[in-house]
């Protein structure tokens, strides 16, 4: 068995790189599904709120500045290889990259260092990293930074396993009407069923990262994704909440095993601009 | 309808702003958000005066992106709103006569509005880059220990917005929401 050894200085690198385009460059299954919300839409007010926000990445695309001036905080998530050696403090080096990226790509800071006492970290550190040991001597690097308008609307319940899907149904339409306007709509929404209370809203979280124009690789899932954001966009919220047929750009779950007692369910909404950009060393 | 509106807003032109009306603000215009507004209102209630006029003033809660070299400032669009609802009526109270954000208002701030003439607009939520161009310059006029929380003074020039509460309690968040659900619920009779 070979061990490959990555140095902790590449691993800065692609962070920093990843954090700056990532914020200034939407991914295109984003822009894809937006575009297509703005052929689908009737409603005037929506279409021309439609028309700025593509004008908006159009214009952070070019002059490479951020789409959103909430550069969020950010989530980085590491697939490693268990042939793999890191060649330094992996915590180090991704925070590293992130100290460099916010700064040399003029991104907001946006890290207070204590809940409570709230004094801004002013290099938007630390990272919120999530590791998964995989085959392979590949290192796959996502960031992912994620706005607070929207994480703000986010919420995750424990249901029983009588309340089913009807139940599941029930608290994603509930939780995005109560969001209406807040979580900058068009919004994409990230479903989590299963797990413990903890790995539930970590599904929803990676449920967001997952190209937006793919459906759950399970049929029957892949089917709920559609009926959950066909439901989501007869509420009428819209674009920005004025009203409108594009309420969701799409919804996205993953699933994983549960207890015999429960039924754990995350939802954790993104604005339009979900922004998440990946590098495999 | 559209208004083109020039600051500092006065009663006359806060009563002229119906909800739904889309407005293009130009002028001296003042950045507040959370940690901002708290220290204000701490000032406020200690009777100390604030850190600049805010009779006529309109607040956009926004905190920008740094600025890259030979630009005003950074992507500058508008955050959540409701997190200033605690604070807003007393600000109201003072002689704020407009607000930039998005989303939702508590009853509280809507009365105070109602009860002093003030204005609610909405910029388009995640649009930065683009609201970003009608900033000329910027300014910190104070707390500049909290970066891009700081209190800024904006000269902008023709900044999209649109009225979502007025100062008579009209709100488009409901406005429009029920008007397009009950064309669309005419569509579905037709069809």
């Amino acid at each position: 068995m070979n061990i490959r050894t990555i140095h902790a200085q590449e691993i800065t690198e692609t962070i920093k790189r990843l954090c700056i385009e990532s914020n200034c460059h939407l991914p295109g299954d984003v822009k894809h599904c937006i575009e297509c919300a703005r052929e689908a839409e009737d409603w005037p007010g929506a279409l021309n709120i439609l028309d700025r926000i593509i004008e908006n990445y159009n214009i952070a695309d070019e002059n490479v500045v951020p789409i959103c001036q909430d550069t969020g905080v950010a989530c980085v998530f590491i697939e490693i290889g268990r042939n793999v050696h890191i060649d330094g403090d992996i915590e180090d080096a991704i925070n590293e990259g992130i100290r460099q990226g916010y700064k040399e790509g003029y991104l907001r800071k946006s890290v207070v260092g204590d809940p409570l006492n709230r004094v801004n970290t002013g290099d938007n550190t630390p990272a919120m990293i999530y590791f998964d040991i995989v085959e392979g001597d590949k290192c796959k690097i996502t960031v992912a930074p994620k706005g607070f308008g929207s994480e703000n609307m986010s919420k995750i319940k424990m249901l029983r396993p009588s309340d089913g899907v009807d139940g599941v149904i029930d608290f994603v339409l509930k939780t995005v009407d109560e969001a209406g306007p807040n979580p900058c709509p068009p919004i994409v929404v990230g479903v989590g069923i299963g797990g413990t209370f903890d790995k539930c809203a970590l599904l929803a979280k990676k449920a967001l990262i997952r190209d937006l124009t793919q459906r759950s690789p399970y049929p029957y899932y892949a089917e709920l994704e559609e009926t959950l954001k066909k439901e989501i966009n007869r509420l009428g919220i819209g674009p920005q909440g004025l009203g409108g047929k594009t309420t969701a750009l799409a919804v996205n779950i993953e699933t994983m095993p549960t207890h015999i007692a429960g039924l754990p369910v995350a939802v954790n909404i993104n604005c339009h601009v979900t922004r998440h950009m990946s590098v495999t060393l | 309808m559209e208004h083109k509106i020039t600051t500092p807003l006065n009663k006359n032109t806060v009563q002229a702003c119906h909800a739904g009306d889309t407005v293009l603000i130009s002028g001296e215009i003042y950045t507040a958000r959370d940690a901002a507004h708290k220290r204000l209102v701490e000032l406020a209630r200690q009777g100390k005066p604030l850190p600049f006029d805010i009779k006529d003033s309109i607040i956009y809660y926004v905190g920008p992106t740094p600025a890259k070299p030979g630009m005003a400032i950074g992507s500058a669009g508008p955050t959540t709103s409701y997190r200033m609802d605690v604070y807003s009526p007393t600000l109201i109270e003072l002689g704020e006569t407009g607000m930039i954000g998005k989303g939702k208002r508590d009853n509280n701030v809507i009365e105070a509005m109602k009860a002093h003439k003030a204005v609610y607009f909405a910029a388009i939520g995640g649009a930065g880059a683009l609201l970003s161009q009608c900033v000329k310059k910027a300014e910190i006029v104070a707390y500049e220990d909290l970066g891009a929380e700081a209190i800024r003074k904006l000269n902008v020039e023709n900044l999209p917005a649109i009225v979502v509460i007025d100062c008579y309690g009209n709100n488009l968040y409901e406005s429009g929401r029920s008007d397009y659900l009950n064309m669309r619920k005419s569509d579905d009779v037709e069809e």
